[in-house]
This record gives C-alpha cells, structure tokens and sequence, in this order.
C-alpha cells in the first residue's frame, strides 16, 4: 500500500491552499494513505485545519522553534527523517516546495518528479516540460521513495470532512546553523490570494506605467479578483514580483483569468492554460494570447477598461 | 573570497517553439537553436559582477553535456568566466546526476560560492541547485534576486510566493538565480575572440565515476492538450453579456 506523507505549507496560522491541492494528487493514488505534516513554531491551528481536510487520515507535529521559518535546510533532514515511515513524499509546487523537496529528495538519494500534474498509477506521473509544450510521463523505481512536488493548477482544492488523527513527534536530527531567516516583506493582503483566486485579472507591459497599472487593481476591485501581471510588467517595475503568473512566476488555475495588454509568450500561456474561461483583451488582433482566449476583444486598453468597470457597475 | 562556479546548461533556444516527436520519444532538437540556458547567463553575470567588485579572484563555468555544449561555454568564456570546464556525455542528464556531477568538480575545485539558475526552461525542474546543496551539505539560496557578500556568510533576497524574504547564509553555499537578480551583459565580438584563448577543459562523465543512468524512466513524450477555439466579441457591451452569461460577472 502507498502512504504518502505531504508537507504542509502554512505561514504559521493558515494552511495554505496548495497544501490541500497535493491531497487531492495524493488520494488519486489507489490505495493510498495520505499524512499530512506540519513543521512549526506552534503547529496547533495548521494541524487542525489539515486534520480537517478531506481525505487526510493522519497529521503528525513536528514543533520547534527551529521551524518557525520554512527554511529548507533546516527543514529537509527532518522530512527526510519521517519520511522513513512512507512511500512517498509530496509538496506542493510553490516557491516553498521547489526550494525544499530537491533538497529532501537529494539527502534521500531519489531523483525528483517536479510539477506533477497527472497521476497515472502509484510510481506513474505526467509533468510538463518546455514551459508546457511538452508533456512528459515519467516513472518512479517501485523499490524507492518517491519525492515530487504537485502542479497545484492540476488538481482541486480537497474539500472539508475529514477527520484525521493527530499525533506530535520529536525527531532527533542535527540541525545546521549556517542558514538564518531575516525577514519576509509580503505586499499588502487585503486583495485575494493570487494563487487561490476564483478570478485574475492580469496586466501586461501595455499598462505602460506603474500609475496605468492601478487600472488593473481597480478592475479586480470590481470583479472581486486577484491581481496578476506578465513578466514584462514584473520587469518594468509596473508590478511587484509576487505577481507575475507564467513559467518563472505563478502557474494559477483560476475560474476566470482576464489578460489586459498582454501579447502571450508561451511563457505566459502555460501559467494560465488550466483556467476556465480566459479573456483576452489586447490592441493587436494578432496577439498570441487571443489564440488560447475564449473569449477576444481587440481595442485600446486605456478606453476599454473604464467602459468596462461603467457596465460591470450597472 | 577566492573561487565562484557557475552552472551553464545548453538548452533550446528561449525563443524556439519545441515540437514533439511523433513516436513519443522527446521533443525534436535536431537543426534547432541552442543557447545558454537563460537564468544560468543571470548566474554568470552576477559572478562576474561579484569578481569586478574585487570580491572574488576566478570565476570558473561547468557544463555536462554533449560535445556542442563546448558552445555554450565559449559564450561564457566570452561574457567573462575566467576558464570552463566541460563534462562531457551523450546522455540526457536528471538534476539529481547533475547534482552529484557539479558536486564531484566542488571537490575538486573548493568554491566559496556556486551560481546556478533557479531552474534550466527545457525541464523546468528547479532542482540541481537545492541538491546540490544537500550533497554538499551547505546553504541554500534559492530564488535570488539580490545578493551582498559580508565577508564569510551572504545576504540574499529571495523572491518567493508571498513577496521577498531575506535569509542570511554563510559561506561556501549555492544560489539559484531568479530573473531579476540582474540584466547579463552583451557579448562583444573582441571578447568572442579573447575567449578561444581561455582554458576549456574537457572530462568524461564516466572519468569521475558517476553513472549517466536516469533514476526516472521516461515513457513518452506528448503535447499538451490544445484549448478549443474561442470567440471574439466586438465591444465592451458583449463581452459583459457574455461574462453574465457564464455567471462571472
């Protein structure tokens, strides 16, 4: 039988989103038995959050001040440690999963199954490869752990329902010293969670300055959707980085993604294929991105824009 | 601080539209553009810059790879790496060999400091710097979009999911390099020529005892699912109607 240990993402009260995501991944397994663990200061909220999740049967603990921060190399010796007891290993495809799970599965001398995005049987995964263009699948040795993190886009959040047993563990394992946590400045988060987001509206390097961007924010005030940018944008500073969606940034599987003045490299395209509608509004009717848009409007953003927020009014 | 390594992997062009082979078996390469990885020319430049601050003496750049990634680490040469050295294989090689790999050079070499991209846009996998790491058994600092040497340990800033973290390493450690750690410089057609005089050395993998075999077998290769068509709506008032229609709006 599989037991497949994950490795919640949180920042100290919440569990994140993607956490539940890799539930859904995890119970496509057959015959699986999904733990969640929760690394932390104070693990009591997180853990009743996972315990609570769908499809979870155990949450193990694992309280330290030493795991306030997700610090990978304070982190990674420890999953390494518990993951003893399981077949595989799972975190999420967020910036926390990519700077740990290598890092996990390299001490447990496994290669890694980044971005899983299908599961084809308990050692058989798809991921995506040349910024999606080419789906790959892959299979893991049976006779060795599998670590991978999950292409959170791919799978939805496991509902509630659950009701998993909790147990605290102690783990002896030297912890290195050499890596220390000095702060972490987050951009305001009164807005919704970009990477969780019913709705995403994007702007591109067409807004042309970071005082036209706030058409964007005012947009998404409106439909009551996350703000998103293309790297363009990240780049010219008209956006900060936490927003750019694509390869490199946030891939985001939203209901509705609405790309204002964005031409669509494929780079973008593949943080946004998953969504369910995409909307595509942009003054070159020649633009790639109208290629994947359900649907097309082809004009002047800076006119567009607030005859749009008019009707969204009325 | 005497010593950076940087990775440089050869990878399709970032601009070339890769077309899946029509038995599965990969994604066709042959007669396509290859380039210097791009998030591995931002490590570069940020060794170099780091060197032209007077705070390292060499920079040295590692590929593994075929014969052609001879190519790639001439660009290096060129950008300003002092020397290269080459790994040569045939074989596709998993971040987790390439780890191993740039480990066994490590030992060879004693960096204070590697500099890799965060992730190489053919595999897209993000893992060889963090394993790295972990075999190495130093710091990590993934993500990087600023960097500042304080004598044994680094200040770096990390652009992560919830905006940018700052964590303090000490050295020797790895970092991957994110986009906007810096804008790599242009190669110019005299330092083209400067570079076929710098030392490229060229080492088997075999030779350092590591075994190309991927851990992970792939089965096939195909392409994504293609969206279907949509439709185009002539003006704001449509689009509205047709956004209430699908209940978001």
């Amino acid at each position: 039988m599989s037991k497949i240990l994950i490795i919640a993402e949180h920042d100290g009260q919440r569990l994140n989103q993607a956490t539940a995501r890799c539930v859904t991944c995890a119970r496509q397994i057959e015959g699986g038995e999904v733990t969640v663990a929760v690394f932390a200061a104070a693990p009591g909220p997180v853990a009743a959050q996972a315990a609570a999740l769908a499809g979870v049967a155990h949450v193990v603990t694992v309280e330290g001040a030493h795991n306030a921060h997700a610090l990978a190399a304070v982190l990674a010796p420890q999953v390494a440690a518990l993951a003893a007891g399981y077949t595989h290993v799972f975190g999420a495809s967020t910036t926390t999963g990519k700077d740990l799970m290598p890092r996990v599965a390299a001490l447990l001398d496994v290669p890694q199954i980044s971005d899983a995005m299908a599961v084809e049987g308990p050692y058989r995964f798809k991921r995506p490869t040349y910024a999606g263009n080419a789906i790959v699948t892959l299979e893991a040795p049976p006779a060795r752990k599998v670590v991978a993190t999950v292409r959170t886009a791919s799978f939805e959040a496991a509902g509630p329902g659950g009701s998993a047993t909790l147990r605290a563990v102690t783990l002896a394992v030297p912890l290195p010293t050499h890596t220390r946590f000095v702060t972490v400045t987050a951009a305001s988060s009164d807005r919704p969670d970009l990477a969780s987001a019913a709705k995403v509206v994007s702007g591109g390097r067409a807004l042309g300055s970071k005082e036209n961007f706030q058409l964007i924010f005012s947009l998404a005030e409106k439909l009551g959707a996350a703000v998103g940018a293309s790297r363009a944008a990240v780049d010219a500073g008209y956006a900060p980085n936490e927003l750019q969606v694509g390869q490199t940034g946030k891939i985001i599987a939203p209901e509705l993604y609405v790309a204002i003045g964005i031409s669509g490299a494929i780079q973008h395209l593949t943080g946004i294929k998953d969504a369910r509608t995409i909307v595509a509004i942009n003054k070159d009717g020649e633009a790639p991105i109208f290629e994947v848009a359900d649907l097309g409007l082809v004009g002047d953003l800076f006119t567009i824009l607030p005859e749009l927020e008019k009707s969204l009014a009325n | 601080m005497q010593k950076i390594l940087v990775g440089i992997k050869r990878v399709v062009d970032y601009n070339v539209r890769v077309r899946v082979k029509a038995d599965g078996s990969g994604v066709a390469t042959d007669g396509v553009k290859m380039s210097v990885n791009p998030f591995d020319e931002i490590a570069l430049e940020e060794a170099l810059r780091i060197r032209e601050r007077g705070e390292a003496s060499e920079v040295v750049a590692v590929s593994i790879g075929p014969e052609e990634a001879q190519q790639q680490l001439r660009t290096a040469l060129a950008m300003g790496a002092d020397r290269a050295i080459l790994v040569k294989t045939e074989h596709p090689i998993e971040p987790l060999t390439a780890a191993r790999v740039l480990l066994a050079i490590v030992r060879k070499e004693s960096p204070d400091l590697v500099i890799v991209g965060k992730q190489a846009i053919d595999d897209d996998c993000a893992q060889t710097g963090p394993m790295l790491a972990a075999l190495w058994e130093r710091p990590q600092a993934t993500f990087c979009s600023k960097l500042e040497i304080r004598g044994g340990t680094a200040v770096i800033v990390r652009e992560v999911d919830a905006g940018l973290e700052t964590i303090e390493i000490d050295l020797p450690a790895v970092i991957s390099a994110d986009l906007r750690l810096n804008e790599p410089r242009y190669v110019k057609l005299p330092d083209i020529m400067k570079a076929k005089k710098k030392p490229l050395d060229v080492l088997e993998l075999g030779s350092l005892g590591i075994s190309a075999e991927p851990g992970l077998r792939p089965v096939r290769t195909e392409a994504p699912q293609p969206r279907s068509k949509g439709v185009m709506v002539k003006d704001v008032a449509e689009l509205v109607s047709a956004l209430r229609k699908r209940g978001l709006a």
